[in-house]
């Protein structure tokens, strides 16, 4: 295959940043796409040219590092798969495609297509645990977990932390992932004790980090590799409404 | 010149005496104690936010103490402990199916082919049943049954069903269990988290581990950090073959570092070869995936009984495959571990019988199972992995057999540490696949994640108290001589990868390392075949350092600087791998050696001669190493001729 690449360069934070074009052949299908573009690199470093910059790691579609607009979508056409995951078989012969990274502005680019996602860990570390300090714990068959609320759990947990549902929004907000995270523990008897305390602490975090509201656009899940369903937002609110109601959790008996 | 050198023998000498059963209370109760106030005083570098190192760096912040920790991806929740598909073993004996702590000992060491520590072992399997309550606390979803308890599954190299799982994402869900942890104790203030950055020197005063040299990928800034201990929680070196199963960014920069300073490296040629991976499918090939091994429980290992049979699967008859696994092995059949998987998937192709467009591949077919079960119960299953494979092959599993084929995916081999994962500098301690420890020369399935939690949360936390608590150390900071060298050094050997400007990239240069690697310390190793391995290696890393092309400065995010230190590093280890496997004569687990095998090509492992870690001394650039034994005691498990028939 022969394909026209637009690929976003900025050069650091303080450039303005643009697209250039460069042609690439001989793509096999059975490439993935960021194959396709360490064939790229290797040729601009050999030209003497900067390689494009990319974040990727695991390269299986798990560790959520990789992430960029392809043709306008969060990770590319295919639905539930990862930048990384992408195979070339997707696109056609002669096809342009354009490539740029996450735009949000809780996300500043760092160069090309490498953005600065920390903001997902304040937002994890403002309340996304259960506290359970090490050898502080029950024997695990202690409490029973009915299977519909585990393997729910299990769903909204699969999130990776790539930013897609973020870099999909018209907001740049961050709530799916906030409310995956939410889910997860609001559903087990192991996050019930700090629920309240803990919807309150994201919630800001989010808000402080700079994301947009969620206004239901439900751009979201289509774009998210991993699925994680709109509804978790829904039990956001309603848990976000109910601790601003209980004063965060904090009032006994509440 | 000599490839090596031998050193006086050395030993653990941490472990206790008396009955094994014993030996990790007795050591928990003579490890000295560092009092809550002084905890507050020290600081503790933890390099790598895996499950090892996440976990260490949570639970040391949690007791107290002053955490520094990085990783060189730009979040902690990303180290690969996420890929981890399959499962996490522990003794928990829920199945009521006869397991025991003594049971999953015995396998370990077993199925490590007798080149464990048993001292070691005993204690992971002790402290298994710990790491399941403690995930499940943190809000772990393992997969549970109706009633609401945890489901467990079989995994390689076990009779019993001791695998604790999250679908085929348990790795992802300890990881972000241990992340979570983590980042409390961050945004408590207790740990100073630095992504982003990788460790590129150790420094070493008066003897003692007190800081790392390290680099900011984004600006490219240098910085020497020092503390009271270090903790090296930086993974394996799979990544020697270029291809592997691991992450693209995995590397042995920061253990062989350490080696460089003074640690001993153990069993450098122990590696894990995966059965069940996708096969290479081009020359662009930049990674190899994992299909987890949990697929053996219900796929059938096959390949034609005819050499270059080409019909499609679906036209060779029932009585024309050679389900190989199930003749040679009857007893475990397709769930023999991953060492006699892999050298069985090597044979049949060697033979000619392989599948696939590169005949490099074995069938996995779940035809059988989706009849027996139906197909929605292998979609509750394995759904997700289904899904990979059909993305990355373009075919579904669910009508066509999958085609397999093994990867390189584990490293047993590692920094040597004693029974308090300390190696042997003094205040470096060494957790995960990173040190040598526990599984011999051979890791069974769902035994990484099980090491890495006990490592991080239960041992390295009782242990390191035992180095500090000889304190306090006298206070130095980046200004000391050795901590400026160790920066000097850093800071010359980036200036001169820069320099070169030659005519090959990296990545050329690693493809060309992968495979001198794969071909002659892989799957099988031979002597003439090392011998060739180590002159065509030193051939290699000399043209790299004459034309290796480095592009942009080492100011700013550059990735292509990044890659030429670590493969740097890859070629001098692979010349250590080789010398070991060559001085190793006899095969045991993952170390095959084809002049010692049994009649019917099994390992033929030589008690009387390799029952020994070998620990590997470096000396200087271009010396040879030396070679100090540890001999392996046996007093529980008794070793014997692994079968699986």
């Amino acid at each position: 295959m022969n394909l026209t690449l637009r690929i976003w360069r900025q050069k650091g934070p303080e450039d303005k940043g643009r697209m250039v074009t460069y042609p690439v052949d001989d793509v096999s299908p059975d490439m993935s796409f960021l194959e396709m573009l360490d064939v790229l690199n290797e040729r601009l470093i050999l030209a003497g040219e900067d390689p494009v910059a990319f974040d990727h790691d695991c390269r299986e579609g798990i560790c959520g590092m990789c992430g960029l607009m392809i043709n306008g979508d969060a990770h590319g056409p295919q639905r539930g798969t990862t930048a990384c995951q992408l195979h070339m078989r997707q696109f056609k012969d002669g096809e342009t495609i354009d490539i740029e990274p996450w735009r949000a502005s809780a996300f500043p680019v760092v160069k090309d297509l490498v953005v600065n996602r920390n903001a997902f860990d304040k937002i994890i570390a403002a309340g996304g645990y259960v506290t359970a300090p090490t050898g502080s714990a029950p024997e695990a068959h202690s409490t029973p977990v009915a299977k519909a609320n585990a393997d729910a759990a299990f769903e909204a947990a699969a999130c990776i932390g790539c930013g897609a549902c973020v870099a999909a929004c018209p907001n740049g907000s961050g709530m799916l992932f906030t409310a995956a995270k939410l889910t997860q523990l609001s559903l087990l008897p192991q996050g019930q004790p700090e629920r309240y305390t803990r919807v309150i602490g994201m919630v800001d975090a989010h808000d402080e980090a700079g994301f947009g509201g969620c206004t239901n656009a439900g751009e979201c899940t289509p774009a998210c590799p991993k699925g994680i369903p709109l509804n978790t937002i829904g039990r956001l609110n309603r848990d976000y409404l109910a601790a601003t109601a209980k004063g965060a959790g904090n009032t006994p008996g509440s | 010149m000599e490839l090596f050198t031998e050193g006086d023998p050395i030993a653990d000498t941490k472990a206790p005496a008396g009955p094994i059963e014993k030996r990790w209370d007795t050591r928990r109760f003579e490890a000295k104690l560092v009092n809550p106030a002084n905890r507050r005083k020290m600081t503790v570098i933890v390099v790598g936010t895996g499950l090892a190192g996440g976990s260490a760096a949570a639970t040391l912040a949690e007791q107290g103490y002053h955490v520094k920790s990085y990783c060189y991806q730009d979040s902690p929740r990303r180290a690969h402990s996420i890929a981890a598909q399959g499962g996490i073993n522990a003794a928990k004996n829920y199945r009521n199916d006869g397991d025991s702590v003594h049971r999953l000992f015995y396998d370990t060491v077993k199925g490590g082919d007798f080149r464990s520590r048993e001292s070691n072992v005993h204690r992971l399997a002790e402290v298994s049943v710990n790491i399941i309550d403690q995930c499940v606390a943190q809000g772990v979803p393992f997969a549970r049954e109706y009633g609401g308890l945890l489901d467990t599954r079989s995994f390689g190299g076990a009779q019993v069903q001791r695998t604790f799982y999250a679908r085929g994402q348990t790795g992802q869900q300890l990881l972000l269990g241990a992340y979570q942890a983590l980042e409390r104790q961050i945004g408590l203030g207790n740990v100073e988290m630095n992504a982003r950055h990788e460790m590129l020197e150790l420094v070493i005063v008066d003897g003692k581990a007190r800081g790392i040299v390290v680099r900011d990928l984004v600006t490219g800034e240098i910085s020497t950090e020092m503390a009271d201990a270090v903790v090296l929680a930086s993974g394996g070196y799979g990544n020697v073959f270029y291809l592997s199963t691991n992450a693209k960014g995995c590397n042995v920069t920061a253990t062989w570092r350490a080696h460089r300073k003074g640690a001993y490296f153990a069993n450098p040629c122990y590696t894990q070869i995966h059965p069940t991976c996708i096969p290479v499918s081009g020359d662009h090939q930049s990674k190899l995936t994992l299909m987890s091994e949990s697929l053996r429980n219900d796929g059938r290992v096959w390949v034609p009984k005819t050499k270059g049979d080409d019909r499609s699967p679906k036209d060779i008859g029932e009585d024309e495959r050679d389900y190989y696994l199930e003749r040679i092995y009857p007893s475990f059949g397709n769930l023999v571990p991953r060492d006699i998987a892999s050298r069985a998937a090597k044979n049949v192709c060697d033979e000619g019988r392989g599948v696939g467009p590169t005949k490099l591949g074995v069938y996995l077919d779940f035809a059988d199972a989706i009849d027996r079960l139906g197909r929605k119960a292998i979609e509750a299953k394995y759904g997700n992995l289904f899904e990979m494979y059909e993305r990355i092959t373009g075919e579904d599993p669910y009508e066509v057999p999958m085609r397999i084929y093994p990867a390189v995916h584990y490293t047993m081999g590692g920094l040597w540490v004693d029974y308090d994962l300390q190696s042997s500098i003094p205040g470096l301690f060494v957790i995960g696949e990173a040190n040598f420890s526990d599984h011999g020369a051979n890791r069974l399935g769902a035994s990484a994640l099980m090491q890495g939690l006990a490592d991080g949360y239960f041992v390295l936390p009782t242990t390191i108290a035992n180095y500090l608590a000889s304190g306090p150390l006298e206070k130095v900071d980046a200004s000391h001589p050795a901590a400026v060298e160790a920066r000097t050094d850093v800071e010359d050997r980036i200036q001169r990868l820069l320099a070169i400007n030659g005519d090959r990239t990296v990545d050329s240069f690693h493809r060309e390392l992968g495979q001198i690697m794969w071909e002659h310390c892989g799957m099988e190793r031979s002597e003439a075949g090392l011998r060739k391995a180590i002159d065509e290696i030193r051939a290699l890393r000399e043209s790299f350092w004459e034309r290796v092309k480095v592009s942009g400065t080492g100011e700013e995010l550059n990735q292509s600087l990044e890659k030429a230190g670590r493969v740097a590093d890859f070629f001098e280890l692979a010349e250590l791998m080789c010398i070991d496997a060559l001085h190793r004569e006899e095969s045991c687990g993952g170390h095959f050696r084809a002049e010692h095998q049994t009649p019917d090509g099994e390992a033929q492992r030589d008690d009387d001669r390799f029952a020994y870690v070998a620990a590997w001394e470096f000396t200087a650039s271009g010396e040879p190493s030396v070679l100090h034994k540890e001999d392996l005691k046996f007093e529980y498990v008794h070793p014997t001729q692994r079968s699986y028939k």
